[in-house]
């Protein structure tokens, strides 16, 4: 009995999840039906991640292979999903722990302490609570141990990471109402530091006029198909026909080939993210319900579109500069040595953006363009350095996209290597 | 019932608080309606009484049928309940 319980129920982490669903819900009294509904669709978003897994593995695959054949390096894509997505088979159970309970590390901190915030980008929790669970998994520690050093960790991000950018986003927003909650805060601080020594406050960017057809990328299957359809038939062409045609497509056209691999990437992703917005639709308003229930004053960390409306040029502008800047790393690091790491247009829209935001704010055009610069060299480099950490564990050639992830799994997989072996 | 969807790029995250808060305000004004949010891509194929989120976004979904407003703070809780209030108590009458 025990051994169901514990092995075949709670180990189940889609069963796990709808369980922690069951109770956020209950604790606010909704009604049954609400309750069985929510409860399922928690755990039917979290199947549908592994659908959406299982698309991208196999198209991850061709692409890896095709990389090898033309260029005989590794090239990596970072993409959070893609990571979180697979690394659920394994570290399912205790992504879901780590999160439940971090969650819980940052109501205490932000009760208890003057930092008031309170993490509301629950995409993001869960891709950190993903990544503490890989990375400290290498510590040997015990499942428990695990757990709860996630937690911790996890928590005091929550909460701290808003709060090193809150004097800044105050200037974004004229108010102290909400904070950011993203955890691209290194490259957001890096570009309001660029911005503030570097820039000049006074020409800002909002005084500049940019062209609205741009808009269109913000539809970000559509940026991702595209990108990805770019950098398929690239990489196809230079694999070349004969490679392609005998070992991976079956005799279909390379060029084809490509464009389906990458249509199906995108489709993939999109599958994942459909998955996540069903699993998170129960526990973050349970969250968020019971932290302003106890925590006076909360201050809400939001998403990053939410600093978009404050400078409207600063996202396009932030968006080419950090987009050029990961170009720019993408030629130079081979002549490193280094892994290719290949820009994204997702991550680089949407923490280019934010990082152009915050450079605008301390430093105008030029901070919006220095800033943003800068933080798309930090996009390319923690990446690869987190890819180094988690590279053996098998997440066909990708690694997480934003900046935290890479600066935490970096500090903590050193400090790991230097204690526990 | 109408049906208000939210939506933003990823609909994971800015259009999630923005659907916490149109509850919160629908209960305030003692109105009922559905509230759901997604990406913008999904949001093209699905149907709904009001599309909103932040303005350039939800300039992508106006085709003349669908009744899209966009939003200029998505985090003013007054401009919120002056549209909500507009649209659904407008279409209650009508």
């Amino acid at each position: 009995m025990l051994n169901l319980i514990m092995k075949d129920v709670l180990g189940t982490p889609a069963i796990l999840v709808g369980l922690f669903a069951l109770l956020g819900l209950a604790l606010q009294r909704k009604g049954l039906t609400e309750v069985v509904s929510g409860t399922l669709k928690t755990i039917m978003g979290f199947i549908i991640l592994g659908v959406g897994a299982n698309v991208l593995v196999g198209t991850l695959n061709s692409f890896g292979a095709m990389f090898e054949h033309a260029f005989h390096i590794k090239g990596i894509i970072p993409n959070n999903e893609v990571v979180v997505a697979i690394a659920q088979k394994a570290f399912g159970k205790t992504t879901a722990m780590i999160m439940l309970l971090g969650m819980l590390v940052n109501i205490l901190i932000a009760r208890f302490t003057r930092f008031k915030y309170i993490f509301l980008t629950g995409h993001h929790t869960m891709y950190m609570a993903c990544m503490l669970a890989v990375i400290l998994a290498t510590f040997g520690i015990g499942e428990i141990q695990t757990i709860l050093l996630g937690a911790v960790i996890l928590g005091v991000v929550m909460a701290l990471f808003p709060a090193m950018l809150q004097p800044f986003t105050k200037k974004i927003t004229d108010s102290d109402d909400f904070a950011l909650g993203h955890f691209n805060s290194i490259g957001y601080l890096a570009s309001a530091l660029v911005g503030k020594y570097l820039g000049n406050s006074e020409k800002t960017t909002e005084e500049l006029k940019v062209p609205k057809s741009l808009g269109f990328l913000r539809d970000s299957s559509v940026s991702l198909a595209i990108t990805m359809t770019i950098l398929f038939v690239v990489v196809g062409s230079y694999a070349g026909s004969n490679f392609v045609e005998t070992k991976l497509s079956d005799g279909q056209n390379f060029v084809v080939y490509a464009f389906m691999q990458a249509i199906a990437f995108a489709g993939g992703v999109y599958v994942i993210l459909a998955g996540v917005r069903m699993l998170l639709a129960e526990i973050v308003p349970a969250f968020k319900g019971i932290a302003d229930k106890i925590v006076p004053n909360a201050i809400p960390a939001l998403d990053c579109p939410i600093v978009f409306p404050f400078a409207p040029n600063a996202v396009i502008i932030g968006f080419f500069s950090s987009f050029i800047a990961g170009l720019v790393c993408m030629f130079i690091f081979p002549q490193f040595g280094w892994l290719v790491i290949v820009p994204g247009l997702v991550p680089h829209f949407f923490d280019g953006a934010t990082a152009g935001v915050y450079g605008n704010a301390t430093g105008g055009r030029r901070g919006a363009v220095l800033g943003a610069f800068v933080n798309g060299i930090i996009i390319s480099i923690l990446p690869v350095l987190l890819f180094l950490i988690l590279g053996g564990m098998g997440f066909q050639g990708s690694t997480f996209g934003d900046s935290d992830f890479g600066f935490i799994g970096v500090i903590l997989g050193k400090l790991g290597g230097l204690i526990f072996h | 019932m109408k049906k208000i969807l939210v939506v933003c790029g990823s609909g994971l995250g800015t259009s999630f608080m923005v659907e916490l808060s149109i509850k919160k305000i629908l209960k305030e004004l003692g109105l009922n309606a559905e509230v759901a949010h997604t990406d913008l891509t999904t949001s093209k194929s699905e149907a709904a009484d009001l599309y909103l989120g932040s303005k350039e976004i939800v300039d992508n979904l106006i085709d003349g049928k669908r009744n899209v407003v966009g939003l200029k703070n998505l985090m003013d809780k007054k401009e919120l309940t002056a549209i909500l209030q507009a649209n659904l108590q407008a279409n209650l009458q009508g």
